[in-house]
C-alpha cells in the first residue's frame, strides 16, 4: 500500500467513525432534541408531567376566548387536543388554524356540574410562540386555496 | 480538462487562474444581485400572513444554504489536501472558512430578526437553530486552529481533520426539521412551499448571486494567501515588485 492510499484509508475511517458516532448520539438523545410535545404525546403520558415543558400544535378554529389579558384556546394535532390558558401578549402570527408552540406546565381543572364532578388537564402557558409553516403565498392564492378547500 | 485541473496545483498557475476568473465571478454576481433584489423587493407579491416581512427569506435562505455548501467545500478541499498533499486545496479550504462563517452569521441574524415579530422570540434552542449555531462554532474553531501553527502545512493538516469531523453536522442541520419537532418551519424549497412563481424566481436569482459572491471572494482571498505562502519564490517577488513599479 502506498502512503497516499494509506492516508485515503485513514480519512475514510475517520469519516466512518465520526458519522457512526453521530448516528448513535442522535439515536440516544432523540427525546431531548424534541423542541415540543404534541397533544397526543401529552395524552399518552409521554410528556414530563409536573415539570415545565412545551406543547405544540394547531390552534383549533373558534376556540380562542379572551378576557382582559387572559386568553384561552385549544391546541390540537388533529388527533388529541388540550386546552391552554395564557396571560400576556400574543405574537403577530397567532391566529386560529395556525401553528403554535407554548411552554408551561399541566394542571388539572375540576368542574362540578349536574352530572357530577369532572376533571380535565389544562395547560398553563407562561410563553406562547407562533410556529410558521413552510408556505409562502400572495393573498389571492391563499383565498383561492381556501375556496377550493371549502368545496371539498 | 483533467490536465487543466492538475496544472492548478502549481501556485503560480493557480494564482493566475484566480486573477483571470475574478471578473467572470464579479460581473455575474452584480448582475444576479441587481436583478435578484429587484425581483425580491418589487416583483414578488407580499405574503398572505406576513406581509412584506417574509422577504427576508431572499437573504436568509441563500445564506443558510451557502453556510452549509461552503463548509462542504472547505472539508472536501481539506480532505484532498490531506490525501494528495495538494497545497492549493489547502489554500481553498483556509480562505473558505471566514466566508462560510460570515454566511452563517448572516443566516443566524436574519433569522433572529424575522423570528422576533413572527414567532415572538429572537432565539429558541430548537434543533435547527442549535445545529446552525454549532456550525458557526465549527468555523471559528477551524479558523483558530489554522492560525495556531506557524507552519501552514501543519496548520492545514490539523484543521482539515477538524473540518472532516465537523462534516457530520451538515446532515443534522439539513434534516433537523424533519427528524424532530422544531419551531423552525420545514422545507419551503423543493416542496412547493413557495406558492408564487415570482417568489421562486427571486429566491433562485439570489441563490445564484450568493454562489458567485462566494466564488469571487475565494478567488480574491486565495490570491493573497498564495502570495503569502510563496513569498520567498522568485515569481512572487517579480509579481509584487512589478505591480509596484
Amino acid at each position: 500500500m502506498t502512503r497516499r492510499q494509506n492516508r485515503m484509508l485513514l480519512v475514510a475511517l475517520l469519516l466512518f467513525g465520526v458519522f457512526s458516532a453521530g448516528y448513535l448520539g442522535i439515536k440516544a438523545f432523540n427525546e431531548n432534541l424534541l423542541y415540543f410535545y404534541t397533544p397526543t404525546d401529552v395524552a399518552n403520558g409521554k410528556a414530563p408531567i409536573g415539570k415545565s415543558f412545551r406543547v405544540g400544535g394547531l390552534v383549533e378554529k373558534d376556540s380562542v376566548q379572551r378576557r382582559d389579558m387572559m386568553v384561552s384556546f385549544v391546541v390540537t394535532d388533529n388527533n388529541k387536543s388540550i386546552e391552554v390558558n395564557y396571560e400576556g401578549i400574543l405574537p403577530d402570527l397567532f391566529r386560529e388554524g395556525q401553528g403554535v408552540v407554548t411552554s408551561g406546565s399541566l394542571t388539572s381543572k375540576c368542574v362540578k356540574n349536574w352530572f357530577g364532578k369532572g376533571c380535565k388537564y389544562i395547560f398553563l402557558a407562561t410563553d406562547v410562540l407562533a410556529k410558521h409553516d413552510e408556505n409562502y403565498m400572495p393573498p389571492e392564492v391563499a383565498a383561492a386555496l381556501e375556496a377550493t378547500a371549502g368545496k371539498e | 480538462m483533467w490536465k487543466w485541473i492538475q496544472r492548478q496545483s502549481s501556485p503560480k498557475i493557480f494564482y493566475q487562474t484566480c486573477a483571470n476568473l475574478t471578473p467572470w465571478f464579479f460581473w455575474p454576481f452584480i448582475g444576479f444581485l441587481v436583478i435578484g433584489l429587484y425581483w425580491s423587493l418589487i416583483v414578488s407579491p407580499a405574503d398572505y400572513q406576513q406581509g412584506d416581512g417574509y422577504r427576508i427569506i431572499f437573504i436568509h435562505v441563500p445564506s443558510a444554504i451557502l453556510s452549509m455548501m461552503v463548509y462542504a467545500v472547505m472539508a472536501i478541499a481539506g480532505g484532498i489536501g490531506l490525501i494528495w498533499q495538494i497545497k492549493m486545496a489547502e489554500v481553498v479550504a483556509k480562505v473558505s472558512a471566514p466566508i462560510g462563517a460570515a454566511f452563517t452569521i448572516i443566516a443566524l441574524v436574519t433569522g433572529a430578526v424575522w423570528g422576533k415579530p413572527m414567532w415572538g422570540a429572537w432565539w429558541v434552542w430548537d434543533a435547527r437553530l442549535t445545529s446552525e449555531l454549532i456550525l458557526l462554532f465549527l468555523y471559528l474553531a477551524y479558523m483558530s486552529l489554522n492560525n495556531a501553527f506557524d507552519n501552514p502545512r501543519t496548520a492545514a493538516k490539523s484543521s482539515s481533520i477538524l473540518a472532516l469531523v465537523g462534516l457530520v453536522n451538515l446532515p443534522i442541520i439539513h434534516y433537523s426539521v424533519k427528524w424532530w419537532n422544531t419551531l423552525h418551519q420545514g422545507y419551503s424549497v423543493g416542496t412547493g412551499g413557495l406558492k408564487d412563481p415570482d417568489m421562486q424566481i427571486a429566491l433562485a436569482l439570489m441563490f445564484v448571486a450568493s454562489i458567485f459572491l462566494y466564488a469571487l471572494l475565494v478567488a480574491i482571498k486565495a490570491k493573497t494567501e498564495v502570495l503569502i505562502r510563496e513569498q520567498n519564490s522568485r515569481w512572487v517577488q517579480e509579481e509584487v515588485t512589478g505591480a509596484v513599479s
